[in-house]
């Protein structure tokens, strides 16, 4: 198996193992680090992606970059949120995840 | 090119001045990006009609390598919209998110906030590099998100996270998707995509784009996080969010299907994409009948007048191109979104100020208030005949535009819902009206000044003008038309 395709299914990977963490966890800080995984996950793909030719794409890597520090900057904020919650309410999960389109709570 | 540095650049300056600025020095700096990137886009709206359809490359590097910024007559529109949008925003906010009504708290983040939120407005509607849309969408969101956390209560929180939920994981896809454009193409230029020969990922790509997409224009059933989101922030920003975020996602679909890659778009996809429109017409609709508060009410309302903007897939996309409805339908869905905009955040300036008189926004609570705050009840009046499209609003103008190319393409059905939405509207609607209007004892609270209430009926008034004078509206939108939706009027 060539280099990038290890790479792709490595990505590929951490993005099954992502979605997986966001539909089964309900504790808010696992599904930001799902979301991270996922992230990551792309990340390692578009990276693969860049590296088949015989010479390196430098573009992907300039996006990916771009794209850490986004995914930063959106953990940073979900972090910050999810304190605020957890200090408001003293969980950690979202009310009633069922029913609550009314959001009257 | 000065109007795009200012667009750009201009609310981004006002942010961090009003971050580091202290409190009234602050207010000063916001005041001044707004008013400057209010004349920017208005500047660049005219250099448009004049100069046609105008090209940034930044740095002198042109695409694929570098990124090019472009306006064209649906920026200017929408740029133009959002300033105005915007500017009567920060209007009813210098009273509403004062320190001693709302709070330091809001008052602080709000300014800083509502220019973040612009400048990710305008770098979505002038770039046309995939990339840099997803950084534009993400700024967005993230602004997005404060607004609604903004007034520090649980429930704020709760709606915020939940709101985060959605838009993360619609960035996700998104860029699932640009990666697969890129590994495919090796450009994101969206004008370069469309003069290159489709790949076999390329369905893949436009389908998870496509989803993470409506996930943030809360197209139904992807709409659950919006009413509480609209409902829990400050209605300044309620305002903002309703009338402007979701367009910023939509116009990039509009894009992608109609000017990007329109010979991908399967005519099954097209269809579902209206199907899921009208379900968003109907069952936003009939939840905003049944919610006793009124900010609720408005927020559902925006559920459903999302739902006609995907009235336009099947009507203008497609590989066929250029069949003479296809204008029309392409006319009707921007002046459907801008009457939208401008009615909408009319009724979340007007459901603020009458929390302050009232206290609450539940409908119980407002009676009578049409006696205390008539110029502000005239405002929702206003805007509630756009949101219904009854003649002559500019609802009513682009519904007309729409069924007119329903019934020329044969797809009467598209028709149907637009009637059917506008009569739902109009109980929804009918609803706050009628308890204002009731006789009350409490019809003796002080209201808020004429200067306060002339903000949301301006707005309201445009949107009813919009549609008398829709011909300057249509003349700037017909510069850099995508070609598959033609030439016509």
């Amino acid at each position: 198996m060539t280099d990038p395709t290890l790479y792709a299914l490595t990505g590929a990977a951490l993005v099954g193992i992502g979605f997986y963490g966001l539909l089964a966890a309900r504790h808010l800080l696992r599904r930001v680090i799902a979301f991270n995984l996922i992230g990551s996950g792309l990340f390692v793909f578009f990276g693969a992606a860049g590296a088949r030719g015989a010479e390196v794409d430098p573009v992907p890597q300039a996006l990916i970059i771009t794209g850490i520090v986004v995914a930063l900057s959106a953990s940073a904020l979900a972090v910050g949120l999810i304190a605020a919650q957890t200090s408001a309410t003293g969980h950690a999960t979202l009310p009633d995840e069922d029913g609550g389109e009314d959001g009257d709570a | 090119m000065t109007a795009f540095l200012v667009l750009l650049v201009g609310p981004l300056a006002g942010a961090l001045a009003a971050i580091a600025l202290p409190g009234r020095a602050a207010r000063a700096a916001a005041a001044a990006a707004i008013a400057a990137t209010l004349v920017a886009a208005v500047g660049l709206a005219g250099q448009i009609v004049t100069q046609g359809v105008l090209r940034l490359e930044l740095g002198g590097w042109a695409p694929p390598l570098g990124i090019a910024l472009e306006a064209d007559g649906l920026s200017a529109v929408l740029l133009v919209m959002t300033a105005l949008v915007m500017t009567a925003v920060g209007l009813a906010a210098r009273h509403e998110l004062a320190p001693d009504i709302a709070g330091p708290r809001a008052a602080f983040g709000f300014w800083p906030l509502m220019l973040l939120l612009w400048a990710a407005l305008n770098a979505v509607f002038l770039s046309r590099d995939l990339f840099n849309l997803y950084v534009g969408l993400e700024l967005l969101s993230l602004a997005a998100i404060g607004l609604v956390a903004i007034g520090g209560t649980a429930a704020a929180f709760a709606a915020a996270i939940r709101y985060m939920i959605f838009a993360l994981a619609g960035s996700l896809l998104y860029l699932a998707g640009v990666i697969l454009i890129y590994a495919a193409h090796g450009t994101l230029d969206m004008d370069l995509l469309a003069g290159l020969d489709p790949a076999a990922s390329d369905g893949l790509a436009l389908a998870l784009m496509t989803g993470g997409l409506l996930a943030k224009t809360a197209l139904f059933p992807f709409h659950v996080w919006l009413p509480p989101a609209h409902g829990s922030a400050p209605s300044p920003a309620s305002a903002m969010l309703s009338a402007l975020v979701p367009k910023a996602s939509f116009v990039i679909l509009l894009r992608l299907w109609l000017d990007a890659m329109p010979d991908r778009a399967g005519e099954g996809a097209l269809i579902l994409l209206a199907m899921l429109g009208t379900a968003a017409v109907i069952w936003g609709s009939v939840r905003a009948i049944a919610q006793a508060r009124l900010k609720l009410i408005v927020a559902y309302s925006t559920v459903a007048q999302i739902g006609y903007l995907f009235l336009i897939f099947p009507l203008a996309g497609g590989a066929a191109g250029d069949l003479p409805w296809m204008s029309g339908a392409w006319n009707g869905t921007i002046m459907l979104i801008v009457s939208h905009a401008l009615a909408k955040s009319a009724m979340f300036l007007v459901a603020g100020q009458w929390m302050r008189v009232a206290g609450s926004d539940r409908l119980t609570d407002l009676r009578g208030l049409a006696l205390v705050m008539p110029m502000s009840t005239a405002a929702f009046a206003m805007a509630a005949v756009t949101l219904a499209g009854l003649p002559p609003s500019g609802g009513f103008t682009g519904k007309y535009l729409i069924m007119t190319a329903a019934f020329a393409s044969g797809q009467w059905v598209w028709a149907l819902v637009m009637a059917v939405g506008g009569i739902l509207a109009a109980v929804y609607l009918y609803r706050p009206l009628a308890v204002l209007f009731t006789f009350s004892e409490a019809s003796d609270r002080a209201p808020l000044s004429r200067a306060t209430q002339v903000v949301p009926l301006v707005l309201a008034g445009a949107s009813i003008g919009l549609g008398i004078a829709s011909a300057g509206l249509f003349e700037i939108l017909s510069v850099g038309r995508p070609p598959v939706v033609g030439e016509g009027p």
